[in-house]
């Protein structure tokens, strides 16, 4: 290829391709989501301050969330009644804060007092990551560590009745039956 | 060679640009990244008065009224 075109048509047609190879070049980086089918990455590793549940074996909702976000406010006693529910059969629950601000985190915590594990995601590692869509995000990973379910945005009873059915559906494969 | 010049630095300048333009990644604001957009003096309406106002000049106008609270913030969450 003439990197250097003397006509005009052919500048244009250099420049279309440039546009194009950067943009095909940077795409992969930008849509690198965790989707359903991914494994998630180990919240073991993530750099939580103190000590992570168990989680082995177990089906996890892991929320993303923050305290400047309203829908995450809302989400908080949702999430604690299914955790009240589901919490001996299986499930745990693992709310990790993007707040940047440590403080903020834990004024949001101590005002909601929820029962499951919250923690503050440290530099935002995890959540870069993950590449979450929206704020909330919350993601179900089957008993074998992997995406089952995302769930954008908080929409009330709506979300608490989908969320309800996708945990029911993991809690009732058993241990090494997942497709 | 000064024509050859001004053709590298214009095609250099052109891919750098509108690479940006075409990935995004590279000026969007992620919504993890949204604390100071959510913030409480980045609301339009906060300004009770000025709501006021507002909702005056557009009822004079149109003769038209409500219909303009929609919750939220900048944060773009949910």
């Amino acid at each position: 290829m003439n990197l250097f075109p003397a006509h005009p048509s052919d500048v244009a047609v250099c420049i279309r391709r440039t546009v194009l190879g950067l943009a095909l070049a940077f795409a992969p980086a930008a849509l690198a989501q965790i989707n359903v089918g991914d494994p998630f990455p180990s919240l073991q590793a993530a750099g939580f301050e103190g000590t992570v549940p168990d989680t082995q074996g177990r089906v996890i909702l892991v929320d993303f969330w923050a305290s400047w976000c309203a829908p995450c406010k809302a989400s908080f006693p949702a999430y604690g009644k299914i955790y009240s529910d589901f919490t001996a059969r299986g499930l745990s629950i693992v709310a990790v804060s993007v707040d940047q601000k440590a403080a903020d985190y834990a004024a949001f915590v101590t005002r909601m007092a929820p029962p499951f594990f919250t923690a503050l995601d440290p530099g935002q590692k995890l959540v870069r990551e993950v590449r979450v869509p929206t704020m909330p995000t919350s993601y179900l990973v089957g008993r074998d560590g992997r995406v089952r379910y995302i769930h954008v945005g908080f929409h009330s009873g709506q979300t608490e009745h989908e969320l309800r059915e996708e945990i029911e559906k993991l809690l009732a494969e058993k241990p090494g039956s997942q497709p | 060679m000064k024509t050859r010049c001004i053709a590298i630095l214009t095609l250099a300048s052109l891919a750098i640009g509108l690479g940006g333009c075409a990935t995004g990644s590279a000026v969007r604001v992620q919504p993890w990244e949204r604390a100071t957009l959510a913030d409480y003096t980045m609301q339009a309406g906060r300004d009770p008065l000025g709501t006021q106002l507002d909702e005056h000049v557009y009822f004079s106008r149109e003769a038209a009224s409500g219909g303009r609270g929609v919750g939220g913030s900048g944060c773009g969450c949910n």
